[in-house]
């Protein structure tokens, strides 16, 4: 069961966050910088799930941009970071060549596309690439290059 | 009022603020501004300024004015009002407000909009934060739209079904038609969501598992679904990587778990499919990887035929050996989780396991750890100890508690030698002493007072240790402990395991006096070291004028603890000297107990507190001018403070239950018949309650009395019998010991043996000598078992046995009443 979905980045400055179970709007704040802070402190040899108190977090880094993902001990770790990563392409998809600005500007979009990627926590429907719901359908054909390199940071 | 600004203008405004002072300025102004907006009731800005709200909560700012606006918006008529409200609707509103009721109607409409988005939005809301009054009033338009044409909105019905069944599970059942046709889609997205759904139902309720299961054939229909993603070629739209549909294969495995744990039937039809996604699946990239995690997970937990589990863990060997760290920490992830079960197979990949302790990575030494204390066994002990001594010297501090208790727990285990032991436990002493747990200490102190013939080498070694440094409080203390028991044997200089050491009495003292003194030592480890010093004025022959000057000086001690005992053994010193020999004599060999958890002590004679092995304060010290009778009952009292039980944990004793009392006339104290008796009972006299003098007589006093033994049981290839010998010295106690033989092929595996007897009865049961029987009469369990019979009423008995055998679980009982007279008389 996915817990909270966290777009942070590396200053720890929150872009998207959206949360499953119910937590306090005061903790929010904390909770997002404990886990940027534990994710940062990570290199790059290490593996990409960290433990957190009773959570497992599953972290990408994209460029300035964390993706975070916490769950519970049910999930299979490595289905949510593949699923990140097609979130990733998803956005890449609707904004051609997603960067982080896009990302802080658009947060009713984003809200959307998870929506449709992923309401209620169960990854479905992430294939065709469609976006939030009003906009046309696009299917598009996934190309193979990896996509981090493509992510370029804001300029200030 | 000018027009409020838009979203994008507000987000580059706060993105110019440069401190967090400045930030919370801007957004303070905006909520005024929003704030009064809202009060102007204006339609057209609503949602732009509902859109600035949700922007500002998410940055951690309270939003909750903007509720009544989302509702407000939910029921416009424009699309784009509609989807801003129910965004609103979902981030800010929640179960716990009252406000969220009034949707309800709202969404009842649009779930029968025509526009198929505005019904998504509607179960798209319903799905994230439907309470369980909302979702009783609108399940039956979820199912409604469960059984439409339109996939787009049957996917997102199934989706909030499974919502629904969370929060009111009784609704279930209507569910259940629906979910029929729902796996016959072509639909990629409805299929997953049926699969989501489906999962819910079967772990929500064992009997929709059931229905499941023998009803609708789901296992086929899956294994049929499955087949067809592996089987079918590239096709654009669910490809990820090259593989057709991960997650959705991901989601089917994971239901074929669920639908074949505990079922023979389902697990033989989902063999080979496994088989053949564990086979066909590229590893080149973190998708494969993935769904073969998935797959092994699933082959583990179903029953599934041993060439599969093997097939599993070797994938999981394969894992350990990739360079991606996520893969080698999901590989040990799930071999700890079958450490268990297939032993021998996870054994194979033993030496990369140990070479993940090594790993730069947290997560991953932690992983590795817990799996190598579970691979630990006879065999490889003295190898895997060596790498995990090592790996405690050098792993960061939060590991080192659990890595030492766990390396106190593999070598009580599996110690090949008491000098081994001893030697390990003083490595783990000296490189990690700080975090080692509080009750390490008195099982230290209790394991080497068990090895007699050590003790020369174990007292050495402690003091050479802590001459050098003695700042690792658990170290020190039991060093004191030890210096304080065998500082005779220090001195004398007789040890055979090592170059004795020349050591005077004075040194002994020194380090003694310099624990006392020292900043470090902390007030726990100065009673150690104190009580020590006093233990050696009958030891030590030429330094007792020392020893009392040292002691009195405690007695104006700031330390309370610390003062008490300095008085006390002063009066010893002064008023009871006579008595000081036999007080402070040797402690005798304590009673081992087999229980993994820290191990509770006899207190036996020997002292005049129950220091050091309780660190809670001496029960009513006597003070200086008491009379010697409140020593004599101090020690009386010691005697019968907390005697424990001896049968280990996992074995109630009978309905009689272990009675501590029944047992004040049978030695307790003495060890178990191998370990050699105890040191000399002390000469004062003791209160008649009090074990009559039997504790230096063994435990089974009456060789072959001549009472004839009984085989109490027989059945199915096991044996039991029952030999019996009277105790001399209390004729109401009968011994029994009971010898369990197996005469079939394989081996009876955790026996456990259990017995009752009438209320007139007490009874104890001792631990037992294994719980495996071997197979052809090839050995036997012995158990010890002791009866009191003051009444003299003739024995009856009635036993429960259970015990694992061809891989079943067996139990029995029975009733015993051919006790021979003798016996009970």
């Amino acid at each position: 069961m996915i817990k909270f979905f966290l777009m942070v980045n590396k200053q720890g400055q929150t872009r998207l966050s959206k949360y499953y179970e119910h937590v306090d709007i005061n903790k929010r704040t904390l909770l997002e910088t404990e886990v940027i802070k534990s994710c940062l402190s990570r290199s790059n040899e290490q593996c990409s799930f960290i433990e957190y108190k009773d959570f497992k977090l599953i972290y990408r880094q994209y460029a300035a941009l964390f993706i975070v993902v916490g769950v519970n001990d049910t999930e299979n770790e490595m289905a949510i970071y593949e699923f990140i990563h097609n979130f990733v392409e998803v956005l890449d998809e609707y904004f051609s060549r997603v960067s982080e600005l896009d990302v802080s500007f658009s947060t009713t979009v984003l809200h959307s596309t998870r929506h449709r990627v992923k309401p209620e926590a169960e990854p479905i429907d992430e294939l065709p690439k469609t976006c939030s719901a009003g906009e046309p359908q696009e299917a598009c054909c996934l190309t193979d290059d990896s996509f981090r390199g493509s992510v370029s940071t804001p300029i200030c | 009022m000018p027009a409020p600004i838009r979203l994008r203008e507000l987000i580059r405004t706060i993105r110019t603020a440069r401190t967090q002072a400045e930030e919370r300025e801007m957004i303070q102004k905006e909520c005024a501004a929003i704030r009064s907006s809202f009060r102007e009731e204006d339609n057209t800005y609503r949602c732009r300024n509902v859109a600035k709200l949700l922007y500002m909560h998410m940055l951690g700012y309270p939003a909750h004015f903007g509720q009544l606006e989302c509702l407000k918006l939910i029921a416009s008529q424009k699309f784009t009002d509609k989807r801003i409200g129910y965004l609103g609707a979902m981030l800010l509103l929640d179960e716990r407000q009252d406000v969220h009721l009034l949707m309800t109607n709202c969404i009842k409409n649009d779930l029968n909009h025509s526009t198929q988005f505005v019904q998504g939005l509607a179960l798209c809301t319903l799905g994230c934060m439907g309470s369980s009054e909302m979702c009783r009033d609108l399940a039956g338009e979820v199912e409604k739209l469960l059984k439409t044409s339109n996939s787009y909105l049957r996917k997102k019905a199934a989706l909030c079904a499974v919502h629904v069944i969370r929060k009111v599970p009784e609704l279930m059942e209507m569910f259940l038609p629906a979910t029929k046709n729902l796996l016959n889609e072509k639909n990629h997205g409805v299929l997953h969501t049926s699969v989501v759904l489906l999962t819910e139902m079967c772990e929500r309720s064992p009997d929709m598992l059931a229905h499941f299961r023998k009803n609708e054939k789901l296992v086929p229909q899956l294994v049929r679904i499955l087949k067809n993603l592996i089987m079918s070629g590239y096709s654009p739209e669910h490809d990820v990587s090259g593989i057709s549909d991960p997650f959705l294969q991901v989601r089917i495995l994971r239901l074929l778990r669920i639908l074949g744990r505990n079922d023979d039937d389902s697990s033989e039809a989902m063999n080979d499919i496994l088989a053949q996604v564990a086979t066909n699946t590229e590893t080149s990239k973190n998708v494969g990887n993935a769904i073969l995690y998935e797959t092994v997970l699933t082959i583990m937990d179903i029953k599934s035929e041993s060439g599969l589990r093997v097939l599993a863990i070797n994938i999981l060997g394969r894992f350990l050996l990739n360079n991606d760290k996520n893969i080698r920490y999901v590989a040990l992830t799930s071999l700890l989780k079958t450490v268990q079960t297939d032993h021998n197979a996870v054994q194979r990949h033993r030496s990369t396991i140990v070479d993940c302790l090594k790993d730069l990575d947290v997560s991953i030494k932690r992983r590795a750890m817990e799996l190598s204390f579970a691979l630990v066994n006879g065999n490889n002990i003295r190898g895997m100890m060596k790498e995990l001594l090592y790996f405690l010297d050098s792993c960061e501090p939060e590991f080192k508690a659990d890595c030492a208790s766990g390396i106190f727990l593999a070598a009580e285990k599996y110690a090949p030698s008491k000098r081994w032991h001893i030697d390990t436990i003083m490595r783990v002493l000296t490189t990690a002493g700080s975090y080692v747990r509080d009750d390490a200490v008195p099982n230290l102190i209790q394991l080497i007072t068990n090895s007699v013939e050590m003790h020369a080498y174990t007292v050495q070694r402690l003091y050479k240790a802590i001459l050098g440094d003695y700042s690792q409080q658990p170290l020190v203390q039991v060093a004191a402990w030890c210096i304080g028991e065998y500082g005779d044997l220090l001195v004398s200089g007789q040890c055979e395991e090592e170059e004795p050491i020349q050591v005077t009495e004075d040194e002994v003292l020194d380090i003694l006096e310099s624990v006392l003194i020292s900043n470090m030592s902390t007030s726990v480890t100065r009673g150690y070291a104190l009580t020590a010093i006093m233990k050696l004025s009958t030891r030590f022959t030429c330094t007792v004028n020392r020893i009392k000057k040292v002691v009195s000086i405690y007695g104006s001690s700031i330390d309370v603890e610390l003062q008490q005992r300095a008085v006390e053994y002063n009066a010893l010193f002064k008023k009871y000297d006579h008595m000081r020999s036999a007080l402070l004599e040797r402690m005798p060999v304590m009673e081992k107990v087999t229980t993994n958890g820290p191990t509770e002590i006899v207190q036996t004679n020997g002292e005049t507190e129950p220091a050091p092995l309780e660190t809670k304060p001496p029960p009513s010290g006597p003070q200086p001018t008491s009379q010697a009778n409140d020593l004599l009952d101090l020690l009386g009292g010691n005697d019968i403070t907390p005697v424990i039980p001896t049968a280990p944990t996992s074995k109630p004793a009978s309905a009689g239950g272990e009675l501590l009392d029944l047992l004040g006339d049978i030695n307790l104290t003495g060890a178990p018949a191998t370990a050699p008796t105890p040191a000399p009972v002390p000469q004062i006299s003791q209160p008649p309650f009090l074990l009559d003098g039997l504790s230096s007589q063994p435990l089974f006093n009456d060789i072959a009395a001549g009472i004839p033994s009984i085989t109490a049981y027989s059945k199915n290839g096991l044996k039991i019998e029952f030999t019996f010998e009277r105790s001399n010295t209390n004729p109401s106690v009968t011994v029994i010991t009971i010898q369990a033989s197996n005469s079939t092929e394989l081996d009876m595996t955790d026996f456990v043996f259990q017995a009752a007897v009438p209320k007139t009865f007490q009874l104890q049961l001792l631990s037992p000598s294994s719980s495996i029987v071997p197979a052809f009469n090839t050995g036997t369990i012995t158990q010890v078992i002791k009866v009191l019979n003051p009444q003299k009423q003739q024995l009856r008995m009635r036993i429960k046995l259970t015990y694992n055998h061809k891989g079943s679980a067996m139990q029995d009982l029975a009733e015993v009443n051919n006790f021979p007279p003798q016996s009970w008389q």
